[in-house]
């Protein structure tokens, strides 16, 4: 059950666009004591259907860009084999250690993110509540 | 000079995915909103379908090189499915500053008990 609800958390956070496997893997290998490349192995594999059920849905609703994508792919290809190779082949603690670290930098960038979008919102906030009292909120929504 | 980039980016991208078996997505967003000029949602979703097929690769060394427990996979991906369509589904209804200080925080308190444990 633990297993469903960890994956329920990490689908919605990844449909959403932010990297479900930093919960996930974290998730799973604090709390639920699974090797760093094993799940490693469960995020790759996880994503696959979650990714395509979420792929459909943007796909309908006209969000993906055609230019650019073959050659992001092509070249993407042997980075990934190179990649995989080392994980497999890297001691776990090193592994993990490596992820901590890139997780600590998502975090930093996410939420450097976060407080630019906050001050821009409080400025276009102030901005349209002087130039029009009735309209509020909303004047950003993305 | 743009194609070359795009191939750095996916170079780049790949990598990191197959090194970490995640967190490609994450790289490819911003750096296709700051270099290929696309918008946040298309970058979201374009970047779904980037990280897919790499995936499918990175995943399938990672099978003939670390023993795996099947039953897991499933359970997991059966709650990512449901959460996925709905995830998919927010993202066009809400995205805030309150959820890019949540998920750093959700991010930096697992990197930091990784790191020390």
């Amino acid at each position: 059950m633990m297993y469903v609800l960890v994956g329920l958390a990490a689908g919605i956070v990844s449909g959403m666009g932010i990297g479900g496997g930093a919960i996930l893997i974290p998730a799973l290998t604090i709390f639920l004591d699974i090797g760093q490349q094993k799940a490693q192995n469960i995020n790759l594999l996880y994503f696959l259907p979650t990714a395509l059920f979420a792929i459909f849905v943007h796909k309908k609703n006209g969000n993906i860009e055609k230019k650019g994508l073959p050659a992001l792919i092509l070249w993407g290809i042997p980075g990934a084999i190179a990649g995989a190779l080392i994980a497999v082949n890297i001691d776990a603690n090193y592994l993990r250690k490596g992820f901590a670290v890139f997780l600590l930098c998502m975090a930093a960038y996410e939420l450097t993110k976060g407080y630019k979008k906050w001050k821009s919102q409080r400025l276009n906030h102030s901005k349209t509540s002087l130039e029009n009292p009735i309209q509020t909120g909303k004047s950003q929504s993305m | 000079m743009k194609n070359l980039k795009i191939r750095a980016i996916g170079l780049v991208v790949g990598f990191a995915n197959g090194l970490f078996g995640a967190g490609g997505g994450s790289l490819l967003v911003p750096a296709m909103q700051k270099f290929m000029g696309l918008e946040t949602k298309k970058s979201h979703a374009t970047t779904l379908a980037v990280i897919l097929p790499l995936s499918v690769i990175s995943a399938g060394i990672y099978i003939w090189g670390v023993e795996l427990d099947w039953k897991i996979v499933m359970l997991v991906s059966a709650g990512g499915i449901c959460g996925g369509v709905i995830g998919a589904k927010l993202l066009n209804k809400l995205a805030g500053w309150w959820l890019n200080i949540l998920f750093g925080l959700f991010l930096a308190a697992g990197a930091i008990r990784m790191l020390f444990s």
